[in-house]
């Protein structure tokens, strides 16, 4: 037996399935032999379930490889990869759409040469013994083809029925069951109804059963085009792994697939290839084509260190990584998830609808009796037959469906789409709040700019003082701190040769700078107010630090001894298409405002280079949410958009959070709607989805309502008094089976939608 | 024509009564029995399923129906969404929740179920 351990071992109960054990011994022999894998306390197997529930410390490929080795197969139970479900999905789609349209040709088949009958002029009347023969024929073979064609329709309505629901079924099944119970009672007792009321309507049963489910079967057809964007995604994912492990003393590289790649394992990937799982580059370089995920349309370069991410493509190197996340928790899967999940969700827009469906079945149901009996109290002859057609035209032109998928077809194409574009959108809420937005707040680092803010000037205060010296000290003081100019500095101050050295007694002091104690010497390293609060003279190099934030640049002072040693400047590029994008957002209609820890003077240069007219400048990261209440204050609907990092209060506290150049990590928790690649016009592509997509949900909403408000008073004969119309059955079921399809196709328009 | 208007009133006040005014029998104790939530002819059954509080819970669905509305559950309050595989148990998690009642339903609200949380 082969028995193998994986280097990894997992401390957990697993569940798999087992393929091929037909009979009951097969438990004990797939028992024993997985009791005998080192690491496993127990195995117990379920063979009604062709379960088998193994805990201990091993991994889950160990197992299914154990169990392949005696001849059966196996997989883990949670595992049914998406793609998979999606397959089945596609096949059990196939499958009813097939079933709908041979149910449709059926009962087609007779309804349109009936109708064909009825419209030439045919007598559709029960006058004499030959008639009410060929009648009970018909109407008896009409009611075969309603059990066959139909019999979804009344088990359902039944079901509901009992259960004290209604729905689309209870509406079918009493619309064509009217019909035909009033045929048959002409059939049976034409003597017992006036003469013109023996109209027999068993084409109307037929052609209804067979439109709805002509339009049932469309619609499926449809539906399957929403979720192309899912589709999509779920492709990217790579079905294999080639892994190098350890096998009789050496390693090699083994092709597997992916379920059983395990945290740590390394993959190797070649030029062209799809990066399996995510993972850190341990060897080699390469530029990954990351566009799937962020939309970001530039291969990335990748060195030893760097992060890759599943679903990626790499373009030209080969390289080794190691895998650090897997399964469901690599980002591609969190994505899939999240994307998935916000398209079931409900934008508040939709609640009015939800509301409406829970009652309109029981209403129309009133609505079809009400009409019945106006008609059989005050119409004209064949009062009994108008009644008839009345009520069942109600019935059947009325459909909570249209209503009930107004909303979700919307949500679930829009939804797609803003994934494809890079832009994930937690739920139907931020979705709709998004369109809405009259203020947008813009963190500047990181957001408007780069991030990576560089040295740029070193103006030396006292001559005493070497620029190398200074940056030693600049950089010693700041590899304590986390701020992003810190980092700046120590990192221009490395790519000079500089190390910096140890420090003591460090204190951050946030909105000012830092403290700390270098070879005995007092160092303070801020801004301006950190220099005034201890007394340091500036002599005249203020002025020079305002030159320096005109450009754009943040000035730091440096004080040795409380004496005042330079003045060191840091810029942080903007971002090629933050104009571009500021520009797109601006011409919504949406106010900009930019915010920033950073001094007023270079704030101030920033917006200006980006055509930002208000600024909050020196605001410190506790009073980040503050800014945001008094722009709601305002009575405006705020966006905040940041990198999540320092900013998560503010984004929780605007009306939407937008995180912003988070790469593929999507565990931002406070944000609303996360843009995968950097750009600023991931946010104005958002902001154009959600406007899109609740375009589309109004429309739909407004096509449901308007339909059933002005179709159920037609069909109950509103019109008759005055224009002598009174609608026909069959046309109520054609226009309640397409008014579905309608709303579905709408959604799909969406599809076609381009951000920019 | 007496007779048919009474029984056309008397036809209304079933709807009304059978609809809304009806109260649900005993919901099924999911801590209880192990149950399987069948989806088919347009109804979950069970369909008031009782579930204890502040505890996770798992509850598996069985899809026998091929309309798509049906391949997909809906726990709005609590933003759960999941995908029924046709012919296919599928265990459903749901984390823990306060007391009350959650109602779980198709996109299109034509299959509704209600969970007690207690």
């Amino acid at each position: 037996m082969n028995k193998l351990t994986s280097q990894n071992p997992i401390v957990n109960t697993q569940e798999l399935i087992i393929d091929g054990a037909s009979c009951a011994s097969c438990v004990g022999k797939i028992e024993i032999a997985l009791k005998n894998i080192p690491g496993v306390d127990s195995a117990e197997m379920n063979f009604a379930l062709r379960t088998v529930s193994v805990t201990g410390q091993v991994a889950a490929d160990s197992l299914i490889k154990t169990i392949e080795a005696i001849g059966y197969n196996a997989k883990s139970a949670n595992d049914t990869s998406d793609d998979e479900l999606l397959d089945e999905k596609e096949i059990a789609d196939q499958k009813y759409y097939t079933r709908l349209m041979q149910q449709m040709w059926v009962a087609l088949g007779l309804g349109i040469p009936l109708m064909i009958y009825s419209i030439a002029g045919g007598p559709m009347t029960v006058d004499t013994t030959l008639e009410r023969g060929v009648w009970l024929f018909i109407g008896l073979f009409c009611a075969a083809i309603m059990y066959f064609s139909g019999k979804h329709f009344y088990i359902g309505a039944w079901k509901s029925f009992i259960n004290h629901t209604a729905n689309m079924d209870t509406l079918i099944a009493l619309g064509t069951g009217t019909a035909w119970i009033y045929s048959m009672v002409v059939v049976f007792f034409p003597m017992a109804l006036p003469e013109m009321a023996r109209h027999v309507y068993f084409e109307a049963s037929a052609m209804i059963i067979g439109l709805i489910n002509l339009g049932l079967a469309l619609e499926v057809k449809a539906r399957g085009r929403t979720s192309e964007a899912i589709k999509r995604l779920i492709g990217l994912q790579a079905k294999t792994a080639r892994v190098v492990r350890e096998l009789e003393d050496k390693k090699q590289a083994i092709d597997i697939a992916i379920e059983q790649v395990q945290l740590n394992d390394i993959v190797r990937v070649r030029p062209g290839e799809k990066i399996p799982v995510d993972g850190v580059v341990t060897q080699g370089h390469t530029s990954i084509d990351e566009s799937m995920l962020t939309g970001e349309p530039m291969p990335v370069e990748k060195v030893e260190g760097d992060e890759v991410v599943a679903g990626t493509l790499n373009k030209s190197g080969s390289i080794l990584f190691k895998a650090t996340r897997v399964g469901k928790d690599t980002a591609l899967a969190q994505i899939i998830n999240m994307v998935k999940r916000a398209q079931n969700s409900k934008p508040p827009i939709g609640r009015l609808a939800d509301i409406i469906s829970a009652y309109f079945v029981p209403v129309i149901m009133i609505t079809a009796i009400v009409s019945a009996l106006v008609w059989l109290n005050f119409g004209p002859d064949p009062a009994l037959a108008f009644a008839v057609v009345s009520a069942t035209s109600v019935l059947i032109i009325a459909c909570p469906c249209a209503l009930g998928l107004a909303t979700p077809m919307s949500v679930m194409v829009g939804v797609g789409k803003a994934a494809e574009a890079g832009v994930l959108i937690r739920n139907g809420e931020a979705l709709q709040t998004a369109s809405k937005i009259t203020a947008m707040i813009l963190d500047k680092t990181g957001t408007i700019t780069e991030g990576s803010p560089k040295v740029t000037d070193v103006l030396i205060a006292d001559k005493s003082f070497t620029e190398h010296y200074i940056l030693t000290v600049a950089s010693s003081i700041e590899s304590g701190s986390e701020h992003p100019l810190a980092q700046a500095i120590v990192d221009s101050t490395i790519e000079k040769g500089i190390e910096p050295e140890n420090v003591t007694d460090f204190h951050a002091i946030a909105g000012h700078g830092v403290e700390a104690i270098f070879n005995g010497h007092q160092l303070l390293f801020g801004n301006q107010k950190l220099m005034l609060k201890n007394g340091v003279s500036l002599n005249g190099f203020v002025e020079q630090a305002q030159q320096l934030a005109k450009d754009a640049k943040t000035p730091m002072y440096l004080a040795i001894d409380n004496k005042l040693a330079a003045i060191i400047a840091v810029s942080d590029p903007i971002k090629s298409d933050s104009i571009d994008a500021i520009k797109r957002l601006q011409a919504n209609g949406i106010r900009i405002v930019m915010l920033t820890g950073d001094n007023r003077a270079t704030a101030n240069a920033v917006a200006k280079k980006v055509g930002i007219n208000e600024v909050f400048a020196e605001v410190l990261p506790e009073d980040k949410a503050n800014k945001v209440a008094k722009l709601q204050a305002q009575g405006e609907i705020v966006g905040m958009t940041g990198d999540g990092i320092n900013d998560a209060p503010a984004l929780a506290l605007a009306n939407v959070g937008f995180a912003i150049g988070t790469g593929t990590d999507v565990a931002i928790e406070s944000a609303d709607i996360t843009l995968m690649r950097g750009s600023l016009h991931g946010l104005a592509d958002a902001i154009a989805v959600s406007k899109a997509t609740l375009r589309n949900i109004k429309q739909n909403l407004f096509g449901a309502f308007i339909y059933n408000v002005a179709g159920v008073p037609f069909a109950a004969g509103l019109l008759y008094p005055v224009f002598g119309l009174m609608l026909n059955p069959v046309i109520a079921g054609a226009a309640m089976a397409f008014s579905s399809l309608t709303v579905v196709s709408n959604a799909n328009r969406l599809r076609l939608f381009k951000p920019q | 024509m007496m007779m048919i208007n009474i029984l056309g009133l008397a036809l209304i006040a079933l709807i009304v009564w059978w609809f809304w005014l009806y109260k649900p029998a005993q919901a099924v104790d999911s801590s209880i029995e192990n149950i399987t939530i069948v989806v088919n002819d347009g109804v979950y059954q069970p369909s008031r399923i009782k579930i204890a509080a502040g505890k996770k819970t798992t509850l598996q669905f069985l899809r026998k129906d091929g309309s798509s509305c049906a391949a997909t559950v809906l726990f709005p309050d609590i933003e759960v969404s999941e995908e029924l595989p046709l012919e296919v148990n599928k265990s459903v998690v749901l984390p823990p929740m306060s007391s009350g009642e959650y109602s779980f339903h198709c996109p299109m609200k034509m299959y509704i179920g209600t969970l007690i949380v207690e």
